[in-house]
């Protein structure tokens, strides 16, 4: 049984399917959203490095860091918004954040 | 080849039903957990490929550090994550459904693109090398000829840092404050004080 690129594509594909999935049912609770775009990421990442490794080229493993580094900047970013809103609002109920429209 | 085979299909459903609870965990520290699993398994499906360097990194960067603030958040944030919860029964069979959709489509496609694509008549992934290590490909390629992106990608995560302390630093009002200045401006004419003290009274204020 040889391990093949569809392999790795296949649960790329479904752990992206996840994420997705996540952001659908979770549409109140922002923190498992953040998550589940991490996960995405992450399945983004499995595909470069998959592609990466199968083409015998490794550019595709720098791309997969450089979405690391956007993926942690923008989990940082989000969650000191979240604390900020937290603060100011004492709940982190999205469905209540048009109130940002000003 | 075999071990390969049964490492792989270890590490692949270890990631796929830690990333299945992370959506579907009730209590968000048991996301976070879960969303920790889920690297370390990715980290170790990145091995199998033969990307020690980006594996190490996975490691590092989400589970040390962003894993690790998300925990933070979760547990500072006081709040009441039952409530969060409503309406996940009623998006749960429509979420199902797009997502097996989604699924399916996605794995079609993937297996196209193995089978017919670019990768279509690759060998397998790239064996390590002894003499070019995955850390050292990385690193002549990146320091050369990316080099400018790597400069850019520094400025993103400085630019994000400065931002989430922007976001998150308050000035309370009411809180005695270090004044560097004045105390460089202090002179022992201001500082110091010579009283001369009649016998018996003591010193008033």
């Amino acid at each position: 049984m040889i391990i093949g690129l569809a392999h790795y594509l296949a649960v790329a594909a479904i752990l992206f399917t996840i994420g997705v999935f996540g952001i659908f049912v979770n549409r109140k609770n922002i923190i498992v959203i953040l998550m589940s775009i991490e996960l995405i990421l992450l399945a983004v990442n499995i595909n470069f490095v998959a592609f990466s490794a199968y083409l015998h080229d490794v550019i595709g493993q720098i791309f997969a860091m450089f979405i690391l580094t956007v993926a942690a900047a923008e989990a940082a970013v989000g969650l000191a918004i979240l604390v900020t809103f937290f603060r100011n609002r004492g709940d982190i109920a999205v469905d209540d954040a048009s109130v940002m429209k000003g | 080849m075999a071990l390969q085979a049964i490492a792989f299909y270890l590490l692949a459903a270890v990631t796929i039903a830690a990333g299945f609870g992370v959506v579907s965990a009730r209590n968000p520290v048991h996301s976070v957990l879960f969303l920790i699993l889920a690297f370390f398994s990715a980290a170790g499906l990145f091995v199998l490929m033969g990307a020690e360097f980006l594996a190490m990194l996975l490691v590092v960067v989400y589970v040390g550090a962003v894993a690790v603030l998300f925990l933070f958040v979760v547990m500072m944030l006081d709040v009441d994550f039952a409530a969060l919860r409503q309406g996940f029964a009623r998006s749960m069979p429509l979420g199902a459904l797009v997502a097996g959709i989604l699924a399916f489509e996605m794995v079609a496609i993937s297996a196209v693109v193995a089978n017919r694509g670019a990768a279509a008549g690759s060998t397998g992934p790239k064996a390590a090398s002894a003499e070019v290590p995955n850390a050292e490909a990385i690193g002549r390629v990146l320091y050369t000829d990316y080099v400018y992106f790597f400069q850019a990608a520094g400025l993103v995560l400085l630019v994000a840092m400065i931002g989430a302390i922007v976001l998150t630093l308050r000035h309370k009002p009411g809180v005695k404050r270090q004044v560097i200045s004045d105390q460089v401006a202090r002179t022992p004419e201001s500082g110091m004080r010579v009283v001369s003290v009649k016998p018996g009274e003591g010193i008033q204020e």
